[in-house]
């Protein structure tokens, strides 16, 4: 894709919330782009802030932030400035909608999973009820399940027709963006082979991006124009899916490639030595630094991000 | 064709399999869960093991790989002793253990380890590491209090702990998930079973912890010599740790070869899918669709006629596949399979 249209632009991002211990630094100075029917995948280890980065720019905050600050930039517009019901009506579902984590178990027990679909666009898009379910339905269509499925409730559903389900909600409204935290954690492989041809056809069907957050790095590949790896707070390396998978540039991103085991390269798998850092109270200059075979002296520094050409982005020392 | 001939077909390819003899034999295994109508009134079962056959030599792994649903749960929970089969017979070391009293079971426990899915729902959040080992080891009669903390030290040592002495008093919530799993594995370790089943043991965890746990049980098995049972839908994992795959689908082992031969030469249709459906971090998986069969396993209380994966399999053979259980064929030695393709 030449010459990209940015969709989304984070910049300085920074969530943290309060705790009877301190401060968490759940995100820590994000910056990212995504272009129109882009998809980005953030990977990273449980606990690394990424399904807090989903919630931050979809500003889905619970009660006890600390701060909340950068720049979310939509289509141009800056909407770090909306209030929380200007942000409710214009941006949320509207631009972008979200497919949360084990959303399958989230569906209401007791509403028929066709009304559920259609509710957002009823209230998003201000269609009446027997407008918000054709829509509804014709979102069934692209996503696989079948159209007698609509008045059933969600317990009589399997849980690879409910998260078909989660996803045709996320549709409903057309956004332009959808941010996807973990679609296929709690599935079977065959469920989640599908579920990720949907979201490929959804992709070139109706020119959606995605945001995939996932610590399942093989399946990231299934979905990835482009990769961030997120340690401990920050984005510490963002690159081209064909850059990235083949020779990461990241230490940490070197490691955790090096972690995945694969069925068909003859590889031994490695493990990364020790465990990521506290976000109480994170070590300065290089949170990765405890733990990298490449450690030297400059590491005591917080490394700023060089720029290495073709969208790759590293935050290390070694690229200096 | 009748489950005693295929019983008996097993049993010839057995031979060639054992490793120093075998430790564990399943022998035509069914395991069925009853349904009741409002309590009372029988409606039919739910056949969670439908006929499974196979032996485990005494220093093997084995991996048993299927989708949620396929009854590798029931199976492991029956070989551990905690559901009756309905039908068959489970023989360790020489002793038929679905009829064992109290007492023999108890002895048969202590030579089978456990390795549960979720480290953290496994151990018991109000006792210390200290306390979850010791536990076993009163219960099976180790009364001097020496030679307990001698063992739990021995223990925790063989599973990486170091240093041993900070991790005794902790909780399990102040250990992260990798050691957790390690203290799960050490207290399934520390009766020095000569068997462990370990169910889906790294699918909780992260992926940089994932390959240090899988090779700790390599090493463990390879050094005490013990047989392993792997339970897991994970391909990926599986060749890093077992020399043969059992592949289950809907109750039934459809599937049973080494390795290298199920990842290059795999014959079920089904296994064919799964392998499709794993994917290697590559940037080209997103340029293209996986060809993966449709739909979903079947009911396991009414399950398909003839071949259990008929109904989703791209190459049904009309009036033979949906009529006919497909009996274990051996393409190759040690490879059987469960496909009217093989014929």
């Amino acid at each position: 894709m030449t010459e990209k249209k940015v969709l989304l632009n984070v910049q300085n991002l920074v969530l943290h919330f309060r705790t009877t211990r301190g401060a968490v630094q759940a995100v820590d100075g994000v910056d990212f782009e995504l272009g129109y029917n882009d998809a980005v995948v953030v990977i990273g280890e449980s606990g690394c802030g990424k399904s807090s980065l989903a919630k931050a720019i979809l500003r889905l905050l619970p009660r006890n932030v600390q701060t909340y600050k950068g720049s979310v930039n939509i289509g141009g517009s800056d909407v770090m400035k909306l209030n929380e019901e200007e942000f409710r009506q214009n941006v949320r579902w509207v631009k972008i909608s979200m497919v949360p984590q084990a959303a399958m178990n989230a569906l209401n027990p007791v509403l028929r999973v066709g009304d559920q679909v259609a509710e957002p666009s009823m209230i998003h898009s201000g269609l009446d009820k027997k407008e918000a379910m054709r829509q509804a339905i014709k979102m069934f269509d692209l996503v696989g399940v079948p159209r007698d499925f609509a008045p059933r409730y969600a317990f009589e559903l399997s849980g690879g027709m409910r998260q078909r389900v989660a996803i045709a909600m996320a549709l409903v409204t057309t956004p332009e963006l959808i941010i996807l935290d973990e679609p296929t954690s709690a599935l079977d492989v065959l469920t989640q082979a599908n579920i990720f041809n949907v979201l490929k056809r959804i992709k070139h069907e109706l020119g959606v991006s995605y945001i995939l957050i996932t610590h399942d790095i093989s399946t990231s590949s299934e979905l990835a124009d482009r990769v961030a790896v997120m340690y401990a707070g920050q984005i510490v390396e963002v690159g081209r899916a064909g850059d990235f998978f083949p020779a990461p540039l990241h230490p940490y991103s070197q490691k955790l490639m090096a972690s995945v085991p694969r069925l068909r390269a003859d590889v031994e798998p490695d493990f990364i030595v020790g465990q990521p850092p506290s976000l109480f109270n994170p070590p300065t200059g290089c949170r990765f630094a405890a733990r990298c075979p490449q450690r030297f002296d400059r590491c005591a520094e917080d490394p700023p991000t060089y720029d290495r050409g073709g969208e790759r982005k590293v935050k290390c020392w070694l690229y200096a | 064709m009748s489950v005693e001939t295929e019983q008996l077909q097993s049993t010839l390819a057995a031979p060639g399999e054992k490793k120093n003899g075998t430790l564990l034999s399943i022998q035509d295994l069914h395991v069925w869960y009853e349904l009741r109508r409002f309590g009372f009134g029988l409606a039919g079962y739910v056949r969670a093991v439908d006929g499974v056959t196979f032996d485990l030599g005494s220093s093997e792994a084995i991996a048993v790989v299927g989708e949620s649903g396929c009854g590798k749960s029931s199976l492991m929970k029956t070989i551990l002793g905690l559901v009756t089969p309905t039908k068959g017979n489970i023989v360790f070391d020489g002793q038929t253990i679905n009829a064992l009293g109290s007492r023999a079971m108890r002895s048969y426990r202590s030579n089978v380890g456990y390795i549960q899915q979720d480290p953290y729902g496994a151990l018991p959040p109000f006792m210390t590491v200290q306390g979850i080992l010791s536990e076993p080891l009163i219960i099976n009669g180790i009364k001097n209090k020496a030679e307990r903390a001698e063992r739990i030290q021995k223990v925790l040592e063989e599973v990486k702990m170091h240093p041993v002495g900070d991790f005794l008093p902790k909780f399990p919530h102040m250990l992260s998930g990798g050691q957790q799993q390690r203290v799960v594995i050490a207290r399934s370790m520390i009766l020095e079973p000569r068997m462990l089943v370990a169910d889906e043991p790294v699918s909780m965890l992260d992926a940089s912890v994932r390959v240090e746990i899988l090779r700790l049980l390599r090493g463990l098995q390879e050094k005490h010599h013990l047989a392993v049972i792997y339970i897991t839908h994970d391909l990926s994992t599986v060749r890093y740790f077992s020399e043969r795959i059992f592949v289950m689908y809907a109750g039934q082992v459809i599937e049973k070869a080494p390795v290298e031969a199920i990842l290059r030469r795999a014959a079920h249709p089904y296994t064919h899918a799964l392998l499709e459906a794993t994917s290697d971090p590559e940037a080209a998986n997103a340029a293209k669709f996986r060809d993966v069969p449709p739909g979903e396993p079947p009911s396991l209380v009414k399950p398909p006629e003839g071949c259990r994966f008929h109904p989703r399999c791209p190459h049904m053979i009309k009036d033979l596949c949906d009529v006919e259980r497909p009996p274990e064929f051996e393409p190759e030695p040690r490879h059987q399979v469960s496909c009217w393709l093989c014929r």
